[in-house]
């Protein structure tokens, strides 16, 4: 018999808010957390906004020794797996650690400390050879950042298989799903899993202003992400961290664990096309979804709610678009469709996981965020995408889906404790 | 102790996922069978394809060599297992090169070289019933340096638009799902030189859940003068000067280790999807598979007081992949050894296998010391090396290890290859801080 996995327990750092009740109070509220660049000074930069989180390691309890070598995007991913462990009930100490596994999501990994370790070795860019005396002990892992998910190990005390998973914009999702295919397959019984990307940093962001992939709308930052609008021009570049406990569901219920969802399907599918282009019919996120509701054994019109990856670009939000009517037909239409991004911006490889979390709270509250920054018409762009304001909507059945560079495709079903118990 | 924490036996618990793609060759049974490699493609430091790989690896030809990348007259390490004479040009479609870092160029050649081999016609194959499983452990590092310096040293518009995506740790797996029109379930992993392990060990996952085809491997590289200050912050590099001598495992004189470039793309099968296609060869299966994880060293978050009598997190793993291939230590007729050539991490290797299979029972090699540790390239590699041991019986000697301490209690292959008949290897490999992956191959059945 096929061993179900469950969400316990959620850790999130997501601009907007930290924990679980701050992000859902910015969500459901429509408030938008983009704004100008402040960790830089982005005037030479065709894009000028991003969404940063408020992150503050001495608050967040990590010692001097822990925030002098981890990047800040293993700061924000330790952070959320212990709060995410609180959350859960579980006592890690009490498991065989040899049964905890860890699966880390990241997209850009160490970028942050990257580009600081690169000023200081090149003379901020003057040298192409370099300065063995100005070298860090921590460069190697800035290089091969798998230490990131070793911290998180560390961190729950986990001893069991322990992966790092990099697939772009999908690692999110992909985090999670691997997390799910090892529980199922009883590699482990308990995952932490999740992802964190914090990629507000000069490179990244010169990256994306090279092929006009993010906004430049600077003079209405808050207003910037606007996705399934018809005037949408771009992303918004975005930080943040979600990790997750996942566990065996009879476990999980036998201890009388809060169970948020369980993870009733995950598939990925690649378009072999373009290493950042989408083709318009959505082909290939249409066979990951449809695989992923195979996987759950539900029909498409179970679907309550899409949390759409609705990155506001033009040639995504078309694609999507035409990935959900090709895979659930007329139910598409009949679907909420919402895109956290207009309002926390999008965090790369973490934003997976940030809106699974989402997901979990819309399944929590019966409540759909809203696409902020929704107003105007786009004849390709043609479903229900809650514009502007939350809905109360009964959602005990999400699909999750992202879209990433290299031509993954993800998705992901979510469905409420209630509808699998 | 809760019910969760209970203790499961190692492979215990298997079982079919839910859903299955469609395709003529798809295993009706999925979730637990073998796993084929029927194709191969190499780019070593000491040869560029399989053959020619061999060949120089039987020969103990060695492809540790002065970098001639950039001037190294400043940094106190200059050996590395450097690939040379690789034309990207001569393999890879002219739109190709300036998109691509050398890794990633390596990468597709090695990944056409393992397809032909297998005589895979991609276009030929449904498009959903081939998927792309890499590990990378540097990323496109030599051309993200390059653009770091036009960022800086011009400016934002001086930044290629190939910088989004020639850089991140999932460029190889998306170019060669590209190059191949290959459209199933891919993933890149990162966990430093067991990453490739890993990512072996997914494909072979990824087939037991229906897809029949997954190309696999890993591949790095980082030889610009920022790469190799990055390896060189990991403490670990040899600063020895003459290239027979600088990288000795298991060796008495062990000084450190050599970083290498390149690595090793595998095609893995469902036997009966490759039986269907009439697959030309098989060089064997992946058996078993396990990866584990160290506990936090003393002085981190994590930290516990000891537990005596636990194993060491690298026999674990290669008793649980022992044990999903439904074998016991006395199976196992060679060792491919993690192979560190640090002191301490080549002791305790050396006290995992001793302790594993008993004092000097099992031929242990570490064929490596050739090539350098080439990171996400390094357990494909030896993987790769296993199967073709298995192929000729004949086990391939350490480089140049040649005195071995007696208390590590090894049967090192030394001086020279050593004929055998090899129907089962294990394959090891640890990644810095706590990372450890185990693969079983054998001889297919039939």
């Amino acid at each position: 018999m096929t061993r179900r996995v469950v969400i316990t327990g959620i850790g999130i750092r997501a601009p907007g808010g930290k924990g679980a009740k701050e992000f859902w109070s910015t969500l459901t509220s429509g408030r938008t957390a983009t704004r100008r660049i402040t960790f830089f000074d982005p005037s030479p930069y065709r894009s000028q906004i991003a969404a940063e989180a408020d992150f503050d390691p001495v608050i967040e309890g990590l010692t001097a020794s822990e925030t002098d070598r981890m990047d800040r995007a293993t700061q924000f991913a330790v952070v959320c797996a212990k709060e995410a462990v609180r959350d859960s009930g579980l006592e890690l100490g009490g498991l065989d650690p040899y049964r905890v596994g860890v699966g880390l999501g990241s997209a850009v990994a160490a970028a942050t400390s990257l580009e600081r370790e690169y000023l200081a070795l090149s003379d901020r860019g003057r040298d192409w050879e370099m300065d063995p005396a100005r070298l860090s002990p921590h460069m190697f892992d800035y290089l091969v950042p798998s230490v990131m998910a070793a911290e998180i190990a560390w961190t729950v005390g986990a001893e069991g298989p322990v992966a790092m998973i990099s697939n772009g914009c999908t690692s999110g999702i992909d985090s999670v799903g691997h997390a799910v295919q090892l529980i199922r397959e009883g590699s482990a019984d308990v995952m932490v899993a999740g992802a964190s990307d914090t990629p507000i940093t000069p490179i990244v962001v010169a990256c994306f202003d090279a092929i006009k992939a993010t906004t430049p709308r600077n003079d209405a930052p808050e207003q910037a992400s606007r996705p399934f609008d018809g005037s949408r021009n771009g992303f918004v570049l975005a930080e943040g961290a979600a990790m997750f406990v996942l566990e065996e569901y009879d476990s999980a219920r036998r201890r009388g664990a809060h169970i948020y969802a369980e993870v009733t399907g995950y598939a990925t599918r690649s378009n072999a096309f373009h290493m950042t282009g989408l083709k318009p019919d959505g082909r290939e996120m249409a066979e990951a979804i449809r695989v992923a509701l195979d996987e759950s054994r539900v029909d498409v019109t179970a679907v309550d709610y899409i949390n759409a990856h609705g990155s506001g670009t033009k040639q995504n939000d078309r694609h999507e678009t035409a990935a959900f009517k090709r895979s659930l037909g007329q139910h598409a239409y009949e679907t909420p469709v919402s895109s956290i991004k207009s309002m926390v911006g999008h965090s790369l490889g973490a934003i997976g996981s940030v809106e699974i979390a989402a997901s979990l709270l819309a399944i929590e509250h019966n409540v759909v965020p809203p696409t902020a920054n929704l107003h105007t018409s786009d004849p390709e762009c043609d479903l229900d995408y809650v514009p502007v304001t939350a809905r109360e909507h009964r959602v005990n059945t999400v699909l999750t889906v992202g879209s990433g560079f290299g031509g993954f495709q993800s998705a992901m079903v979510l469905r409420s404790p209630q509808e699998v118990s | 102790m809760s019910a969760v924490g209970a203790v499961r036996a190692p492979g215990a618990g298997h079982s079919p996922a839910a859903a299955r793609e469609p395709g003529p060759g798809t295993n009706p049974h999925p979730g637990t069978g073998p796993v084929y490699v029927t194709g191969i493609g190499v780019a070593a430091p000491n040869g560029l394809g399989l053959e020619q790989y061999w060949e120089a690896v039987l020969a103990g030809r060695s492809g540790v060599v002065p970098i001639t990348r950039f001037d190294t007259s400043r940094y106190p390490a200059r050996l590395a297992g450097q690939i040379e004479g690789f034309d990207a040009s001569a393999h890879l479609p002219s739109r190709l090169l300036p998109q691509t870092d050398v890794s990633t160029r390596l990468a597709l050649a090695a990944a056409d070289w393992a397809i032909a081999d297998a005589g895979v016609d991609p276009s030929g194959t449904t498009d959903y019933d081939m998927g792309v499983v890499t590990s990378n452990g540097c990323g496109g590092f030599e051309f993200t340096h390059r653009e770091f310096k036009k960022l800086w040293s011009v400016g934002p518009q001086a930044v290629s638009v190939y910088e989004s995506f020639a850089w991140f740790y999932a460029v190889n797996t998306g170019q060669i799902s590209i190059r191949n029109g290959m459209r199933g379930p891919s993933s890149a992993l990162v966990a430093e030189q067991a990453g490739g392990l890993d990512a072996l060990g997914h494909a072979r996952r990824t087939v037991r859940r229906g897809t029949p085809l997954v190309v696999t491997g890993g591949v790095d590289s980082a030889f610009d003068p920022w790469g190799w200050l990055s390896h060189l912050s990991s403490g670990r590099i040899s600063h020895a000067t003459d290239p027979e001598r600088a990288y000795l495992p298991f060796d008495a004189a062990a000084c450190g280790y050599v970083p290498g470039e390149g690595g090793a793309i595998l095609v893995v099968e469902d036997p009966v999807a490759a039986r269907a296609r009439g697959a030309s060869r098989v060089y064997g299966e992946i058996a078993g598979y396990a990866s584990t994880f160290d506990p936090a060293p003393a002085g981190f978050r994590g930290e516990r007081p000891a537990r005596p009598g636990r194993p060491p997190g690298l026999r674990r793993a290669a008793e649980q992949a022992l044990a999903q291939a439904g074998l016991t230590p006395k199976d196992v007729d060679v060792v491919f050894a993690d192979a560190a050539g640090v002191r301490d991490l080549d002791r305790a290797e050396a006290t995992a296998i001793r302790e594993l299979f008993g004092a000097r029972r099992v031929p242990v090699t570490a064929p490596k010391a050739l090539t350098g540790r080439l990171y996400a390239g390094g357990g494909p590699l030896d993987v790769a090396t296993a199967l073709l041991t298995i192929r000729d019986g004949v086990i391939p000697a350490s480089g140049a290890s040649a005195d071995v301490p007696a208390d590590y209690g090894i049967d090192l292959v030394t001086k020279g290859p050593r004929e055998a008949r090899v129907a089962c290897a294990l394959v090891l490999a640890r990644g810095r801080w706590g990372f450890n992956s185990a693969v079983v191959v054998r001889e297919a059945s039939v």
